[in-house]
């Protein structure tokens, strides 16, 4: 199969019966076989509402529209077997009545078609790739008896049970410490590469996206506002948006005293944005042309969704 | 008033709205349709129903006016039912109130009362009080308060504790409010709505533990109630089962009413969440 | 099973004090109700006055009510619950021979609407809001407002009387020398009825239990992660979804223990089935309060075990009680 792994066009998503509150809209872009693309935005920008349409998880009430496409999968994409799926909250992706062993195997028979005991086998060699000291032992614990990390590292086991060819992260290390969050996007970084699986993962975290990712997007109220080989985006944003993200990061290594370069304003309502460009009332370099929708039809390869942003190469 | 509107718009609330509206009329106008006394005999023994227009539902094994006995059956219950559950949230809440405020050893032995309580079945627990005090309504309506206090006490204690941590009860406290005050002034007001959503249910249960009472011969003797019909209408159910099947319709209605009424209060007060991705 | 046990021996020690506040209770109960053992015993036996004050004597009921309590405990130590006027005989005699057939009762009434009702439950929760959840929803709430006793009634109706499919009261077919497996098939046919009547009423309850029960785990995140593992609908349903959501079933169990106990009172009294329920209501009818208070201790200590049991149950479904071991590595 040739193209990309994954081609979405104008991908809307709306909530509510009475007041559509719009989560996404008219997002474009595409994934190569290999990529790992960080999706970048604050809380409320529409980037996990985004993971969730892409593996067929969003809630009964939600109106999707556009187009997803897997040209390199050929066929519409198996949950478990396509996608493995890695959520925020290590604690509620676990059914606590349930062992380890038990879920994983269950996993393990339902795509990979083993007898009992080959899935016992498989099911530990999972949990020693995600660093899980004692994998036999383990498969007989319950989910409470682990700590957050471990309990985070069983669900990437059973995210990649399967096999799949894209792994999708949503903030999968906002719920743990530093010192883990850290082990963990190791560990991620290491398993993608070990097993050629496409890498998307959404984080509001600048620097994480810096460490693995070789693609940036970034959203902003519902809308993707730039896009671009990781690089690029991060040394000359082309939206003031990305460049504010940026500015508003604070290293370890920034002297003593340095203000915060917060970005002044909130988020727009979702139920009522501004029309235009989104990020106009807190953009410094806001004009009249403005209130006009930015043009992006097709899916860019490296741009940003500004009047100042030259035009992007579309695919 | 929004509530009201939310409450009446609900399906359940409506219907049940409705069913405990007719039967309220039927009560309060019970000794208006029907005057004197239901028990009396009012004409020959087990008449049929709709033969004679002076007792358009005929006349039970005694020769007692069937009609009258729902009537006046339906005051009964509704009495006893509200009656009961407001001893009952009543006591309920002040225990519990007092065992979540005080703590300490004081929490330990009413939470032991209450599981005592609790352990013993409801009904025989009603069942032996009226035994030994005799059958009177008020008699009733204590010995099913008894059985049904727990569940408010427990309601209201949880609700005490969570309240009792928070910031305006650190603040009267502060200011030397006396602990009764607090108590009663700050912290109760607010422990009270999930009480009062259990008190559909205990009135329901009030009204059927009622029912089985004076089904098996321990209700007011003076009062027509329609647990006594039903046990009447059992001595003669092979020739005039409606006797026994009537009123029994009736507690089904009174009890779904209720039932209804209850869930579209609790659709009102908390309205639903939404599942978000 | 060592938390079990662990769980079972916290649980024995704390039924003692309620266990205690009930029988004090019972005790002034009894005191109010007015009339002691003695009198009892002498309007069975037939004595005089002398008699009466040799055996008050005797039996220290001439003391102070502080005493009267405490000869009442040591009493009931050596299980002696007093006499019984209706019946002329020992009171926890009379207990013991009706207390198998109420829990036959019970138990088959709890088996028929646990088992039945959760999987009803099952099927409703299994998609809510469809349909088939509405009219199992509606079904289950109207069956749970009707009187047992009324139901018991109307289903002899329909069944003794106008069917003849059932026999229509007792335990089994008086006097009739069956053996072995026709005296099993004639308990059984005495048993349907009243187990039915007691328990339709709580398979609603429990249909309704575990359908909201249900629900509200559908609401829950790791479910959607299930999803995501690309796990058959049935399978959600069955093995994640219905499994946690037995586990507030088992707790409403336990409470409801209770309560149908007071209701097969009131279904053995229909039947005339010879069980604690009807012991209740003759001694209903002829004022013998001693004995009403003897049921109701036997009630309650019954359901202080059930209870028992069922937590126990509960401990070995729900991996995470009593769990203080399993430090976090």
């Amino acid at each position: 199969m040739s193209g990309p792994l994954l081609s979405v066009r104008d991908l809307s998503v709306a909530y509510g019966r009475r007041r559509r509150v719009e989560a996404l809209g008219g997002v474009c872009l595409d994934v190569a076989t290999g990529d790992r693309l960080a999706v970048i935005g604050e809380s409320g920008s529409g980037k996990s509402t985004f993971a969730l349409a892409l593996a067929g998880l969003l809630p009964q009430d939600a109106k999707t529209s556009g187009t997803i496409l897997w040209p390199a999968l050929g066929h519409a994409p198996v949950a478990g077997r396509d996608i493995g799926f890695v959520f925020q909250d290590p604690s509620s992706s676990l059914d606590p009545v349930v062992t380890i062993g038990a879920q994983l195997v269950e996993v393990i028979r339902r795509h990979l078609r083993l007898g009992w005991q080959e899935a016992k086998i498989e099911a530990a060699s999972l949990l020693a790739r995600v660093r899980i000291p004692e994998p036999y032992a383990a498969l007989k614990a319950y989910p409470h008896q682990l700590s957050g990390g471990q309990r985070q590292r069983v669900a990437i086991a059973l995210a990649i049970a399967g096999r799949p060819r894209l792994l999708v992260a949503d903030e999968a290390t906002s719920a743990l410490d530093t010192v883990v969050a850290a082990e963990i996007v190791a560990l991620l970084s290491a398993l993608v590469a070990e097993d050629g699986m496409t890498l998307l993962f959404i984080t509001h975290d600048i620097a994480l996206a810096s460490a693995l990712a070789t693609r940036i997007a970034v959203f902003y109220a519902a809308r993707m506002v730039e896009i671009g080989p990781a690089p690029r985006v991060l040394a000359r944003p082309a939206h003031p948006y990305t460049a504010a993200l940026i500015g508003a990061h604070l290293g370890l290594d920034a002297p003593a005293g340095d203000r915060l370069a917060a970005i002044p304003g909130s988020p727009p309502d979702p139920a009522d944005p501004p029309s235009g460009c989104r990020f106009r009332p807190r953009c410094p370099l806001a004009v009249a042309r403005c209130t006009a929708d930015p043009p992006w039809g097709g899916a860019p390869d490296d741009g940003g969704l500004c009047v100042f942003a030259p035009e992007p190469p579309l695919r | 008033m929004k509530g009201l509107a939310r409450f009446l718009r609900s399906p359940e609330g409506l219907a049940g709205a409705v069913l405990l509206l007719v039967l309220a009329a039927a009560a309060v106008l019970a000794p208006v349709l029907f005057p004197g006394d239901p028990l009396r005999i009012a004409g020959r023994a087990l008449m049929r129903p709709f033969t004679d227009s002076a007792l358009p539902l005929g006349t039970d094994g005694l020769g007692r006016d069937v009609l009258a006995q729902l009537f006046h059956g339906a005051r009964t219950s509704l009495t006893v039912g509200l009656a009961a559950a407001l001893a009952a949230t009543v006591l309920g809440t002040l225990v519990g109130t007092l065992a979540g405020f005080l703590g300490g050893w004081t929490d330990e032995v009413l939470m032991r009362v209450t599981d005592a309580f609790q352990t013993v079945p409801a009904f025989l627990l009603a069942l032996a009080f009226v035994s030994a005090v005799g059958p009177s309504l008020l008699a009733i309506a204590l010995g099913i308060a008894l059985g049904s206090w727990t569940g408010p006490a427990r309601v209201a204690r949880a609700e005490v504790l969570s309240i009792r941590e928070r910031d305006y009860v650190a603040a009267a406290r502060v200011t030397g409010m006396h602990p009764a005050t607090i108590a009663f002034r700050e912290v109760l007001p607010n422990a009270l709505p999930p009480v009062l959503a259990l008190v559909a249910v205990i009135v329901a249960g009030a009204i059927l533990i009622e029912a089985a009472l004076s089904f098996l011969g321990m209700g007011d003797p003076n009062r027509a109630t329609w647990g006594d019909m039903i046990s009447e209408g059992r001595n003669v159910i092979r020739s005039a089962p409606y006797l026994s099947i009537v009123p029994g319709l009736a507690l089904v209605a009174t009890v779904l009413g209720v039932y209804l009424a209850g869930e579209g209060l609790t659709e009102a007060l908390s309205p639903k969440r939404r599942a978000r991705a | 099973m060592n938390r079990a046990l662990l769980l079972l021996r916290r649980r024995l020690l704390g039924a003692i004090p309620v266990l205690l506040i009930v029988i004090v209770g019972t005790f002034f109960l009894l005191e109010a109700a007015g009339g002691d053992a003695v009198d009892a015993y002498i309007g069975a036996i037939g004595g005089d006055a002398g008699l009466a004050a040799e055996l008050r004597a005797d039996w220290g009921l001439d003391q102070g009510p502080l005493q009267r309590l405490a000869f009442y405990l040591w009493r009931l130590l050596h299980f002696d619950l007093g006499y019984s006027v209706a019946f002329s005989r020992p009171i926890s005699e009379l207990l013991l021979d009706r207390l198998p057939n109420t829990l036959l009762l019970m138990g088959t009434a709890i088996a028929l609407s646990f088992g039945i009702g959760s999987l009803l439950g099952i099927a409703a929760g299994s998609r809510p809001g469809s349909v088939r959840d509405r009219a199992l929803s509606a079904a289950g709430l109207a069956l749970y407002a009707v009187p047992g006793f009324w139901l018991g009634l109307v289903l002899s109706l329909v069944f003794t009387v106008q069917l003849r499919w059932l026999p229509l009261a007792g335990f089994e077919t008086a006097a009739s020398r069956l053996r072995g497996w026709d005296r099993f098939v004639d308990i059984l046919r005495h048993l349907v009825l009243p187990a039915a009547s007691l328990g339709l009423i709580y398979l609603a309850l429990y249909l309704r239990v575990m359908r909201a029960g249900m629900a509200e785990i559908w609401r829950q995140d790791f479910v959607r992660a299930l999803r995501a593992r690309g796990l058959s609908h049935r399978r959600i349903v069955w093995r994640h979804v219905a499994r946690n959501a037995l586990l507030p079933l088992v707790t409403m169990l336990g409470l409801q223990s209770a309560t149908m106990l007071g209701g097969s009172v009131v279904i053995e009294s229909v039947f005339a089935y010879p069980g604690l329920g009807s012991l209740a209501d003759r001694a209903i009818d002829e004022r013998d309060t001693p004995l009403l208070l003897g049921i109701i201790l036997a009630g309650a200590v019954t359901a202080i075990l059930v209870n028992l049991v069922v937590d126990i149950v509960y401990a070995l479904l729900d991996p995470r009680v009593g769990a203080g071991d399993g430090a976090p590595a």
